[in-house]
């Protein structure tokens, strides 16, 4: 063996060995403690990176849930309860009970009850056909059709719906994340609490103008009437701004208040067919 | 060589068929419908109530803080109602209802023609006409001129400039202005330049105009100070920076206003409005509007009382055509389609232009070809397809660094696009959240 290659070779691995002790040290100097439990939890989280617990991504949700001492007010919508049992066996607390969530459209502007005054050909985004003008309708709350919440939904769980104009929410693609709540620039989603089989009773309407314009402008806008507040045993309807609100956690799904309103402004979803007159007398004879 | 302003630019066809028309006055509505707010600044505060007895020039609602102006009724009769209505901006918004009965002035007002020459207010006194009056600056924008007129502290004012340019297509009325009442409006700057302190007025009028440039030159020759210049046709020669740019060769820093470089511009048809304000003590409820359209049968200028609604002006000029597409408030370049015919004309309706369909429609959008058209058109030295993208993808911050709040939404770079792409509809929208996020963080 020539005396040039051995040189080398052994010039190398000392200045190999060198930089392996002077790594080993600065590594030790320098290093970082990280919980090996984030990485436990970021496993069990649905990494959606969604943005619906209120952080930005899984893995900084799930850094925040190691630190928090803890579970109040922290939430992954998309795994529910499961996923929060889990992460808390694994860091030794306890879970706090969140009631499930559902996106509502707070707007029922059909074509046939919101007639067109004007048509739109600018750019489909919300955002700008808001900030030009009120919108294709007279209703300057309502629903612009533009679709912003669509395109903002990563769950798949709203669609354009032609004929209507109006986004639709699937039911059981939503995990109310809230992406849609904050695209849409008039605040026409809300995040209501989720009931059995998905039923629904909510004010379908978010026209802040007195009853006679709201009316004007849309068949089924809520007129502030009052009606539904005195027909609601369980003080859950409150009017604020000429616009009725029923809060979910109060209400009972006696479904008063839906029949009560004169402009059908208040929608139920997913119950039963209601019983008419005669089907109730006939039960009460057989008894 | 004429002036003009170095940088971006567009040349759209004129169109200016209404040029020889004279000034007609529309007759006074049934009713007219009075925005209360229809300057920049706070909405003037109404202080009448249903079923009083108003004259044309009788205060309506008062400015509520500095920057603000007074609204006066235009015609004379009763208030029907205060009802929202929906104006220009696409929204509804409060308004005075006003059923006409007769045409009575207020007693303070000069009725006749006889043109006074004398100024006989103080430089205060004029600023205060000016507030009492409710003149708003003309030209479109509406900002009030007395917070122009006053000049800042420290600051120093050397040059009045007066925007003779109207670069937008269509619109003739201050060209008309020009030609019909230019001693009034030489006057009127006369009047500004005292109260401003100014000794120079210059008078800048696109070269399209040559008669209004041989009258105001002939009228301004018999006065010390005040020059007409004529400027190269070029959008957005109209706008104020570059206006000054092209006059007196001064940059505008961004964020900052003409007083900053010393000069303050005004628009012929604000000149003509201090002036019966000053002289003949009228407030501003009438002002002169094109309407116009390639599809009408009798377009014209008119002198048209505010409040009156769209649609009398319509039927003026003929009537409203079968295959009408949109109702432009303002120019085809920086107007804005009206979603009703019976939006009220207000102080800074310059005109009201009609467009048959296929004029109107907008065209399909594809994808940019990075040909940088827009960058070589942007008056303002922007880069309006970046600036589009930032705030299609919702990153403000960015846009705020690349400066889109320098943007005088002058649409060449939509205009000059060729591949259609709404580049102003989002470069409006991004604008108008990075001064929303700047102002909430003023706030904080």
């Amino acid at each position: 063996m020539s005396p040039t290659i051995l040189i080398t070779i052994i010039s190398l691995s000392l200045l190999a060995l060198i930089s392996a002790v002077i790594l080993y040290f600065v590594a030790q100097k320098f290093k970082i403690f990280e919980d090996p439990r984030i990485d436990e939890i970021q496993a069990i989280l649905p990494a959606a990176n969604c943005g619906g617990c209120g952080f930005a991504g899984c893995r900084n949700f799930a850094e925040t849930l190691v630190n928090a001492d803890t579970f109040d007010g922290l939430n992954c919508p998309v795994g529910g309860a499961e996923v929060m049992d889990a992460a808390a066996q694994i860091l030794g607390k306890e879970a706090v009970a969140f009631d499930p969530l559902i996106a509502v459209l707070l707007c029922n502007g059909l074509p046939e009850y919101r007639p067109r005054t004007s048509r739109y050909d600018g750019v489909a985004d919300c955002r700008i056909s808001n900030n030009l003008y009120m919108g294709e309708t007279d209703c300057s709350y309502g629903c612009l059709g533009n679709g912003d919440c669509v395109r903002a939904c990563t769950f798949d769980a709203m669609y354009m719906d032609q004929a209507s104009g109006l986004p639709v929410i699937v039911d059981d693609k939503c995990i109310a994340c809230g992406a849609c709540v904050k695209a849409c620039p008039r605040n026409l989603i809300e995040l209501r609490k989720k009931a059995k089989k998905d039923r629904k009773i909510y004010v379908a309407c978010s026209n802040c103008d007195k009853g006679a314009p709201a009316r004007r402008a849309c068949k089924v806008a809520c007129i502030a009437c009052n009606k539904c507040v005195r027909v609601c045993e369980y003080g859950a309807i409150t009017i604020e701004n000429n616009l009725a609100y029923i809060d979910a956690k109060k209400c009972t799904f006696c479904r008063k208040c839906v029949t009560e309103c004169p402009t059908n402004s208040i929608i139920e979803l997913n119950f039963p067919p209601r019983r008419t007159k005669a089907e109730v007398q006939a039960e009460e004879v057989n008894g | 060589m004429l002036k003009t302003f170095p940088i971006g630019g567009i040349h759209p066809p004129e169109n200016k068929l209404t040029a020889d028309k004279a000034i007609k006055y529309l007759t006074v509505p049934e009713s007219v419908t009075i925005p209360v707010s229809q300057h920049i600044g706070a909405p003037a505060e109404v202080i009448v109530n249903k079923g009083d007895d108003v004259k044309a020039g009788q205060v309506i609602a008062k400015g509520r803080g500095f920057v603000s102006s007074n609204i006066h009724s235009s015609v004379s009769g009763k208030v029907n109602k205060i009802d929202n209505v929906i104006d220009s901006t696409g929204y509804r918004h409060p308004a005075v209802y006003i059923d006409v009965v007769g045409d009575e002035w207020s007693e303070t007002i000069d009725r006749s023609n006889k043109i006074i020459t004398e100024i006989a207010l103080s430089k205060e006194e004029i600023i205060n006409r000016c507030f009492e009056s409710g003149i708003v600056g003309l030209g479109g924008a509406t900002f009030p001129s007395h917070v122009k007129l006053s000049i800042p502290a420290g600051k120093k004012c050397n040059i009045l400039i007066i925007n003779g340019v109207e670069c937008e297509p269509y619109l003739t009325s201050d060209h008309r202005l020009m030609l019909e009442r230019g001693e009034e409006i030489l006057i009127g700057i006369s009047v500004i330049m005292k109260a401003l302190g100014v000794e120079k007025a210059m008078i800048g009028i696109e070269n399209n105009k040559p008669d209004a440039i041989s009258h105001m030159t002939n009228l301004a020759s018999e006065l010390h100070g005040i020059s007409v210049h004529a400027l190269k046709v070029k959008y957005p020669q109209g706008a104020e920076k570059q206006l000054i740019k092209a006059l007196i060769d001064r940059e505008v820093p961004a964020g900052q206003l003409p007083v900053d470089v010393g000069a303050v511009v005004n628009n012929v048809g604000t000149a003509f409005a201090v002036y019966e304000a000053v002289q003949k003590n009228k407030p501003l409820f009438e002002r002169v509007v094109t309407i116009s359209g390639k599809s009408l049968s009798q377009p014209g200028n008119y002198f048209v009382r505010t409040g009156t609604p769209v649609r009398n002006l319509v039927e003026a000029a003929g009537g409203l055509p079968d295959d009408t597409g949109k109702i432009i408030n303002g120019g085809p370049m920086m107007g804005k389609a009206v979603n009703s015919i019976d939006v009220p004309i207000a102080k800074g309706t310059s005109g009201i232009l009609i467009f048959p369909r296929d004029e109107s429609e907008r065209p399909a959008v594809g994808p940019c070809i990075r040909c940088g058209k827009c960058i070589s058109a942007c008056a303002m030295n922007l880069e309006p397809f970046l600036l589009m993208t930032l705030s299609e993808k919702g990153l403000f911050e960015r846009a705020e660094n690349e400066r889109i709040t320098d943007c005088m939404e002058c649409g060449s770079c939509s205009y000059t696009c060729p591949a259609k792409r709404p580049l102003l509809d989002y470069i409006r929208l991004g604008k108008s959240t990075v001064i929303r996020m700047a102002r909430e963080r003023n706030l904080k």
